[in-house]
């Protein structure tokens, strides 16, 4: 289990950018977090995985724990060594390295097994095994998240953490990435999905959570979700009650700026 | 003809000398951003612990493994103290901005070389080799040996560092952590350490370098001032580029050959010294045509 326990954090010591967020990923689980821009979604993973630190953030209250081991005091490559891994917002693949390249870096925390990473990378994802000599900056923009994604399972982590893996995608890729997250999944990997795009999430995932200015304000299985009034509002463009015909954006706006989320 | 060949090899082999001089200012640069200014006295350091490392360990079984033998103890030791400098001096100062590090980079040339100058003593000291500046006889063309000495170690060097950079976990890192840190972080790339063995690495060239430019004069106080000309070879091939270090090193060598053999009979104009400045005249000519160097990369792509 990895768990985020009443996690404030802060950055350049003012910006406090999370307020006291609780979360567990169980193994082998697939849980959701949803939420606007600049809810604070990317600064959990950060807390989760050692990088807030180069972002000039701090933990400044709670904490991380990986089967109720403390581990927000690590650095990110031992969280890595321990079987937690991120998938960057906006894939970052090495666009200078070839694809096996970027994949043989992604091993790093796992040389013994490599060979046998990459051939079953390369099975999860063709598209990456017919370019493996090709340079990675030249991917399409599905094929660089499919990168990513091998990248950070070469060293057979236990959990994934992925934000925003449909970001910028068309929407047959974004069915492809589903897929290919439920078949880490089924694997064994616990998945943690960042998302805006709730339908996506919601439908893989067994839990969910929605986040707002720092503070988780939903945390309920995703059919719950799902069935939630303000989650099919803000999240899935639905509007209680009626079925079609959209409420003006000045409507929206009006309604969101009055009603605030309650847990 | 002939003479043109001599200058040619000549050229080459002091080339060869600058390219390891270039090669590490280009190793350190690309995984951490910093020109290391500290690079000529790292060169000298390495020059003087080999010009002690040769009379200790004698002659073992003939003279030129014992040359090479006290440069790869030099290389070791340099390598070490990169080490230590990196720690204490420049790991502190990651995140700050890249010419506050190359500022104090500058400051930590200085006080080395205040301390290898203190080993070195006035006088030069011999590194001990059975080279010196006899020559050979190449069909009917002359060279010192030294220079083909220096020719063979480069290519060494600059094979062993190919297979580094493509094909080793940490070569594979360091690469990875130039392009993108934070990404490099995710993959469980300990960056701190690969800029540790970035430093180690370019400490252990500076020091190769220092020995074989110390086999016809042995090493003195002023030899540092060659790892300058590092400078216009790396600015001519880019900042970032190993290819471009190799191939801006031997062309800032041949060019000074030449000039020296030639420009006195075609430009006497120009004056006794001109070979001393042609690497920065040809340096400033490169960049009116190609601002970013022959082999260098305009600008990160990031997609
Ligand atoms: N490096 C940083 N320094 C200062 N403030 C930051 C930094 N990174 C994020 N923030 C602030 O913290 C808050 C949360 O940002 P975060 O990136 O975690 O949001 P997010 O939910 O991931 O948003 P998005 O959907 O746009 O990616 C925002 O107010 C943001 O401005
Ligand atoms: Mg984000």
């Amino acid at each position: 289990m990895l768990r985020a326990s009443n996690l404030e954090v802060v950055y350049d010591d003012v910006v406090l950018a999370l307020r006291g967020v609780s979360l567990a990923v169980p193994d082998g689980g697939i849980v959701a977090l949803l939420g606007s821009n600049g809810a604070g979604k990317t600064t959990l993973l950060r807390a989760l995985t050692g990088l807030l630190d180069i972002h000039d953030g701090e933990i400044t209250k709670g904490s991380v724990s990986l089967d109720d081991r403390p581990i927000h005091r690590w650095r990110p490559e031992r969280v890595v060594d321990a079987g937690v891994r991120q998938v960057l917002e906006g894939r970052r693949v090495f666009v200078e390295l070839s694809v096996e390249d970027n994949l043989k870096v992604g091993a790093h925390t796992a040389r013994a097994a490599m060979r046998d990473n990459l051939e079953r990378i390369y099975e999860l994802f063709p598209v990456l095994a017919d370019r493996r000599a090709k340079t990675a900056g030249y991917l399409s923009g599905g094929e660089q998240q499919m990168l990513a994604m091998g990248r950070a399972l070469m060293s057979d982590p236990r959990f994934l953490l992925l934000d925003e893996p449909s970001l910028g995608l068309s929407p047959k890729l974004v069915e492809q990435v589903r897929d290919v997250i439920v078949e880490i999944n089924r694997a064994g990997t616990g998945i943690l999905l960042v998302e805006q795009n709730a339908t996506m999430a919601l439908s893989i995932a067994a839990h969910g959570y929605v986040m707002e200015t720092g503070r988780i304000v939903l945390d309920k299985p995703a059919e719950a979700l799902l069935r939630d009034d303000d989650v099919r509002e803000f999240y899935l463009g639905l509007h209680p009650g009626e079925a079609g015909e959209r409420r003006s954006f000045r409507d929206v706006k009006h309604y969101r700026r009055k009603k605030r989320w309650s847990a | 003809m002939t003479e043109l060949l001599e200058a040619v090899l000549r050229g080459l082999g002091t080339g060869s000398i600058y390219a390891m001089l270039a090669l590490a200012f280009v190793i350190v640069y690309k995984s951490t951003g910093v020109i290391n200014f500290a690079q000529p006295a790292m060169m000298l350091a390495g020059a003087t612990i080999a010009t002690y490392a040769g009379p200790a360990i004698g002659v073992v079984l003939f003279a030129s493994l014992s040359f090479f033998l006290s440069v790869g103890i030099a290389a070791l030791l340099t390598a070490l103290i990169a080490l230590v400098i990196e720690r204490a001096a420049i790991r502190p100062m990651v995140g700050r901005p890249a010419f506050v590090v190359a500022i104090i980079t500058i400051g930590i040339d200085i006080a080395v070389r205040v301390v290898a100058g203190g080993f070195i003593g006035l006088g030069a000291r011999p590194v001990p080799n059975p080279w010196g500046l006899d020559g050979v006889d190449l069909a009917g063309v002359r060279v010192q040996q030294r220079h083909l000495v220096s020719m063979a170690v480069l290519t060494v060097v600059v094979l062993a560092l190919l297979h580094f950079y493509r094909r080793t976990r940490y070569g594979l890192a360091m690469r990875a952590a130039a392009f993108d840190q934070e990404a490099a972080l995710t993959q469980g790339v300990n960056v701190g350490n690969v800029f540790a063995v970035s430093w180690a690495m370019a400490g252990a060239l500076a020091a190769v370098a220092g020995s074989l430019l110390a086999i016809s004069a042995g090493v003195d106080r002023r030899i540092w001032v060659v790892a300058l000309i590092a400078l216009p070879a790396i600015i001519l091939g880019g900042l970032d580029s190993l290819e471009g270090a190799v191939i801006g090193g031997l062309a800032v060598g041949v060019v000074q050959a030449l000039v020296g053999s030639y420009q006195r009979e075609v430009a006497p104009w120009l004056g006794d010294n001109f070979s001393v400045v042609a690497p920065y005249v040809l340096m400033l000519l490169v960049l009116l045509a190609k601002p970013y160097g022959i082999f260098g990369t305009p600008e990160v792509r990031r997609v």
